[in-house]
């Protein structure tokens, strides 16, 4: 049954994919690239033959959330970076790399560094204490209810705005790289996510995000490799020209405009890092491996992967000062130094037409569609798993709901998640949206990853503090949001911020910890106290493993 | 079941061990990255001029970028350290004690 209608969507996805290429007007947009369209059609049938092999595999609740714990560190390193890497990594860091040279730079270290955090504090509590989702954790001696709702809460806003800025990025890209209308592009990433994750639930996801990040990572390596000969792969001669011709001169390799205030500079390292480590589709791949040990090595391999992409991409910015920059070509009526031919963020895909031609542009354009279904496909499973796994089973039903029940909960949970990222997909088409990864991470860093960290570290930590942490930190970090330039200036049309920054973390994140300590300490009722108690027998499940979940096939 | 292992685990002194030694390994690791990376931060913030120049007189390298590249191999050959240390001495550590305390279980 389900085969069938497997066939049937992949049928009709690929008919529609094949129709839409010439009936759009191609004024708005790139002429359909059908190398591109042939390379990710191909990417398409693969991963839905995946899809099938992986629902056939699909049976439980653990198989839908975590792959029964199956998946090897490697693979779930690999898996893990191709979360982590999105189209915007791999379009807006080169595109600023080459706008801006160094501040490109600073950024990737920021995203990178909050990696090696994540394994040394909390890769084996986080795989020792939880089984689904990072709730689990924090939920772990605390009220069910309360502390499950309001972490299901805070894991639906990052993953709602981060869904969303996939979506419209995801729209502009593919009208610019395939030439396809916007609307019907929102439809397929939203209608392939969707059958991707209620049919093969987190199999499907991983091997999705596996196949992506081999994809890009072999794009990105031979795009700058070709690029680099130009040069000798020789940096100094790459360097020497490069200045010779940007608009910075001798200034593109030092810090600039982007963190020119101290207190920006400082509040971004801090988003970027914790926020990283408070992602809940990130946090919930740890899941996804038998024990700790593999779970180590998930990071070991996902940080050098990402450190790796990161150096890649930036020397392909760099390139491309000179490749792209100096070729007419490329821009809006052939004026050197005026408009990039489809805007900012079209440098990497001029940079692969300049060195590979056609195919290799192709190539690349079809791996920036692929990384987008992937990214999205891990944002709905998580999102779903905090409806289904978090407020059905858990605060809903009390734990009573059979697996069953739960599985089809979540089913209906991904459908929902992808008709809600059509539809805001599609609302948000002309905003600006720069603001909601920011957001996200924001969120993240200032809400689920204070009460997260203090619940597997601190034993004060009660009900009342988590709540109070929580709440506090997602509500002060939208609201610094709202209230600074990117919204209540740009989005908003105010004439002044409220809030004089763009970067919420080094306000919202203390307010967390402060909240969560003083409503703890202050907490002396006979709930907090079983819970104080309560500590002892979770720390030592967090340094053994002993009764943790384990790989159920 | 569990919480009587738990608490036999917790009064054998190798649990202990493991816990002092792991987390102050760790935490050291911990405290490097975040150093590092924050120092980093500081001079992006207070002294970017300092990060623009070349490394020597001649040279193309810049300061900033190569420190940070240095910064890239040391923050993962870090994490390849701990992986290491974690999945041999902690883990071989952790499966004795665990074995113990079943053996305990298994005595009575």
């Amino acid at each position: 049954m389900i085969a069938r209608i497997l066939s049937a969507f992949a049928f009709l996805g690929l008919a529609g994919l094949a129709h839409a290429g010439p009936a759009v007007d191609a004024a708005a947009k790139q002429a359909t690239n059908w190398h591109a369209i042939i390379m990710f059609l191909i990417f398409v049938s693969l991963t839905l033959f995946i899809t099938k092999w992986a629902a056939s595999r699909t049976k439980t609740t653990a198989d839908f959330y975590t792959a029964g714990g199956g998946i090897t560190g490697f693979q779930n390193g690999l898996a893990i970076a191709g979360d982590y890497m999105s189209a915007a990594t791999l379009l807006g860091l080169t595109a600023m790399a080459y706008s801006q040279g160094y501040d490109a730079y600073i950024y990737m270290l920021a995203f990178f560094a909050g990696w090696p955090i994540i394994l040394f504090l909390m890769a084996e509590r986080l795989r020792n204490l939880g089984r689904f989702t990072f709730s689990d954790i924090t939920s772990y001696r605390l009220d069910q209810g309360t502390v499950r709702t309001m972490a299901a809460i805070s894991s639906l806003v990052v993953v709602v705005f981060y869904l969303i800025a996939q979506m419209v990025g995801a729209g502009q890209l593919i009208k610019l790289l395939f030439g396809l209308d916007y609307n019907i592009a929102i439809f397929i990433v939203g209608i392939l996510m969707m059958i991707y994750v209620a049919f093969g639930g987190m199999v499907a996801t991983t091997w999705v995000q596996i196949i992506k990040a081999c994809l890009l990572l072999a794009g990105g390596t031979l795009t700058l490799l070709l690029a680099y000969t130009q040069f000798g792969f020789s940096f100094t001669e790459l360097l020497t020209k490069a200045e010779a011709v940007h608009k910075l001169g001798a200034r593109l390799m030092a810090p600039g405009s982007l963190l020119a205030d101290p207190i920006t500079a400082i509040s971004l390292g801090l988003g970027l890092m914790f926020g990283t480590a408070g992602l809940p589709h990130i946090l919930m791949r740890f899941f996804t491996v038998g024990n700790a040990k593999e779970a180590r090595k998930s990071v070991l391999y996902a940080s050098g992967i990402v450190g790796y992409f990161f150096n890649v991409i930036f020397l392909m910015g760099l390139c491309a000062v000179l490749i792209v920059g100096q070729n007419p070509e490329f821009f809006e009526g052939g004026v050197v130094g005026g408009k990039l031919i489809g805007g900012g963020n079209m440098v990497a895909m001029h940079l692969a037409k300049a060195v590979g031609g056609n195919m290799l542009l192709g190539f690349l354009a079809a791996v920036a569609f692929a990384t987008i279904l992937a990214v999205v496909a891990g944002l709905a499973l998580a999102g779903a798993a905090a409806i289904s796994h978090d407020i059905y089973a858990r605060v809903i039903r009390k734990g009573q709901a059979t697996e069953k029940e739960e599985v089809r909960v979540s089913r209906f949970a991904v459908i929902g998640l992808g008709l809600l990222a059509i539809v805001l997909g599609i609302a948000f088409e002309k905003m600006n949206i720069a603001f909601m990864v920011g957001l996200a991470f924001g969120v993240a860093a200032a809400a689920n990853f204070p009460v997260l960290i203090l619940s597997m570290y601190w034993k004060g930590l009660t009900t009342r503090g988590a709540l109070w942490g929580g709440y506090g930190g997602c509500i002060s970090a939208v609201l610094f949001v709202l209230f600074s330039k990117s919204v209540w200036v740009d989005v908003l049309g105010n004439k002044a911020a409220l809030f004089p920054y763009t970067q919420p973390a080094l306000f919202a994140m203390p307010i967390a910890f402060i909240l969560a300590y003083i409503m703890s300490k202050s907490d002396s009722s006979p709930r907090a106290k079983a819970e104080i108690e309560a500590f002892e027998d979770q720390y030592v499940r967090a340094q053994t493993g002993f009764g943790a979940s384990g790989a159920s096939h | 079941m569990s919480s009587v292992m738990y608490q036999r685990m917790r009064v054998n002194p190798k649990f202990q061990e493991l816990v002092q030694k792991r987390g102050r390994f760790a935490w050291t690791l911990a405290a490097i990255v975040l150093i590092l990376f924050y120092g980093f931060f500081m001079f992006v913030a207070f002294n970017p001029a300092l990060l623009g120049q070349k490394i020597a007189e001649g040279s193309m390298w810049p300061i900033g970028y190569t420190v940070e590249m240095v910064l890239f191999v040391f923050f993962w050959l870090l994490t390849l350290v701990y992986v290491r240390r974690a999945n041999g001495e902690f883990d071989d550590l952790t499966a004795e004690m665990i074995k113990e305390a079943q053996k305990l279980g298994e005595g009575k």
